[in-house]
């Protein structure tokens, strides 16, 4: 069972979260000029990794908010918690509570 | 040099029985990889064995090589809950299931080796009105399609399962069944398809992984394994939730998602269930198996993931749908859980056909009922490979589907939860 850090409620369990799939997809642009095979790719192809995977969910039980989330596709190890705005973290920098090592400025 | 066995019979059981059961040999040889085959196949699980046979059998290659990264029937084939039907909605998919389905009736004598196919009938149910008109809509497109369908009051559906709750919180308004369903054995099936592509010639592999793929020009020329790099022309691809680690070596993306599948093997019973119920809204299908264990199914992990194991929340949820149809299983206690990775399409419809790359085909997509598949899968995949071409019953299930928009939605059209 996994436990969610919803960025709102904080840490519930799996049952009251539901999985968006892969997060990140771009429409393709500009409308007239996407090909069949683009199309197709935005809609129904996915990188499917064996691995890290950037996923959205949504807190469908709590608070209703969609977030992203990086998961180990193998064992579920939830690597970070991050907002539906905010870019791929870089998992290397991770620390072990999934928060992005402060850097210095 | 160990001699392999020979045909099976009533005689050489009972003349082995006489003997003690020490004269049994090897079903099939344990290959060692040669450098340069004509066709390879990666996966050794049902649809991988059954293509190798009919390529053999009726396509005539001799040189042909199954490479299986663990042993035979090691995925989701020797995992899954054994369930064989044809009762799907659309032209398309009732064409290839029922042909599998009617490959599955001959099996045991097709290869020689009895595959334990019993036809008990598949009973789905509904639990409310709208679940009641579906299965008309469902019964009347089977019987259109030429599958057999009956469709039961609530009276009949009890006179057929005396165990169900009498009275349930979910009440039962009917029923669908398909007389020509039911169950076969599933490692018999892998087993069944080995030996009688290894007495063809075939060589099976176990323990031989492939890494890579050499491609020239667009056209596959040679697999990398953990055992060597492998020459051949023709490679085709049966590895179900791991089609698209494959694809991405030969440089592609599939429409596929990963989840894992769970079933749950309960400790022996009595005979009390002698068909296979389904009812799509507590989740569950169950049926007994000939040790007497019940057999129950569930629905998807709903989360992308390559972990053989399952969650416990599913588990929980398989096991409350159980007990509100048969309250009286409540004290029977699982003996065993486990779950397969399986390969799941948009549409619920199998991919079976050519890939961008020349040379190289892919069996996939078959989700959660690609085991009613493998007969069908395996004799219209060899005829694809073969002819670079694919078979009449798998040309819809193409690739193109998603860019030309012509989906064959079985999740919504037949309402298989999965
Ligand atoms: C719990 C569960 C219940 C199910 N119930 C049913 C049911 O009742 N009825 C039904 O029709 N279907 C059912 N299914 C679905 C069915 O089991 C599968 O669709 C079917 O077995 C797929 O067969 P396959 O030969 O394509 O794949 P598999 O049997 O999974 O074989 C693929 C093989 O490829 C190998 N492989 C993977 N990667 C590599 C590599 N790189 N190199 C070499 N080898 C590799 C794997 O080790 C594996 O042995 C169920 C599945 C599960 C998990
Ligand atoms: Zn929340």
């Amino acid at each position: 069972m996994l436990k969610i850090d919803c960025p709102w409620c904080g840490p519930r369990a799996e049952v009251e979260f539901c999985c968006g799939g892969e997060s990140h997809i771009q429409r393709p642009e500009p409308f007239d000029k996407v090909t069949d095979a683009e199309w197709a790719s935005y809609l129904f192809y996915r990188q499917n990794p064996k691995g890290l995977h950037f996923e959205r969910w949504v807190h469908k039980h709590g608070c209703r908010q969609w977030f992203n989330v990086a998961r180990d596709t193998v064992t579920h190890e939830i690597k970070s918690v991050y907002l539906m705005a905010d870019p791929k973290p870089d998992v290397q920098k991770l620390t072990p509570t999934g928060k992005q090592k402060e850097t210095n400025k | 040099m160990v001699k392999f066995s020979k045909k099976y019979s009533a005689l050489s059981l009972a003349v082995e029985a006489l003997r003690g059961h020490v004269g049994w040999k090897p079903a099939w040889r344990n290959a060692e990889p040669k450098r340069q085959y004509d066709m390879v196949l990666i996966g050794g699980g049902g649809h991988g064995l059954a293509t190798a046979y009919y390529l053999a059998k009726v396509h005539g290659y001799k040189n042909i090589a199954v490479l299986e990264k663990g042993w035979i029937g090691g995925g989701n084939s020797g995992r899954n809950t054994t369930i064989v039907r044809s009762n799907y909605f659309f032209p398309e998919s009732t064409a290839f299931y029922d042909f599998s389905l009617k490959l599955y009736e001959g099996l045991s004598r097709e290869l020689n080796y009895n595959v334990m196919f019993s036809q008990r009938g598949m009973m789905m149910l509904a639990h409310d009105r709208h679940g009641v008109e579906m299965l008309r809509r469902s019964a009347n497109a089977m019987l259109l399609n030429g599958a057999d369908a009956e469709f039961l009051s609530p009276h009949e559906v009890r006179a057929r399962v005396p165990g169900l709750n009498p009275s349930p919180r979910f009440p039962i308004m009917a029923g669908l069944n398909q007389p020509r369903g039911g169950s076969a054995r599933h490692d018999a099936v892998v087993w069944g398809y080995a030996r009688a592509a290894d007495a063809l010639g075939v060589d099976i592999i176990q323990g031989c992984e492939v890494t890579g793929f050499g491609i020239e020009n667009g056209q596959v020329n040679a697999v990398e394994t953990s055992r060597g790099r492998i020459e051949t022309g023709k490679v085709g691809v049966a590895v179900a939730g791991h089609s698209s680690m494959i694809a991405q070596m030969a440089g592609f993306n599939l429409p596929i998602i990963s989840y894992a599948l769970q079933a749950y093997v309960s400790e022996p019973l009595k005979p009390c269930l002698d068909t296979v119920l389904l009812s799509p809204a507590t989740g569950v299908y169950v049926s007994q198996s000939d040790k007497g264990g019940l057999v129950i199914g569930s629905s998807l992990d709903l989360y992308p993931s390559y972990a053989q194991r399952g969650n416990l929340p599913t588990m929980e949820a398989s096991a409350a749908g159980i007990v509100e149809l048969f309250p009286q299983f409540s004290r029977v206690k699982f003996l065993r859980q486990w779950a397969g990775i399986v390969d799941v399409m948009h549409d619920s419809t199998p991919v079976v056909g050519k890939t961008p790359v020349k040379g190289l085909y892919f069996n996939c997509g078959w989700g959660t009922g690609g085991f009613k598949a493998i007969p069908g899968g395996g004799y219209c995949f060899a005829h694809t490979m073969a002819n670079d071409e694919p078979h009449p019953l798998v040309a819809p299930f193409s690739l193109k589907r998603f860019e030309t928009g012509r989906l064959i939605d079985e999740a919504a059209g037949a309402g298989i939860a999965h």
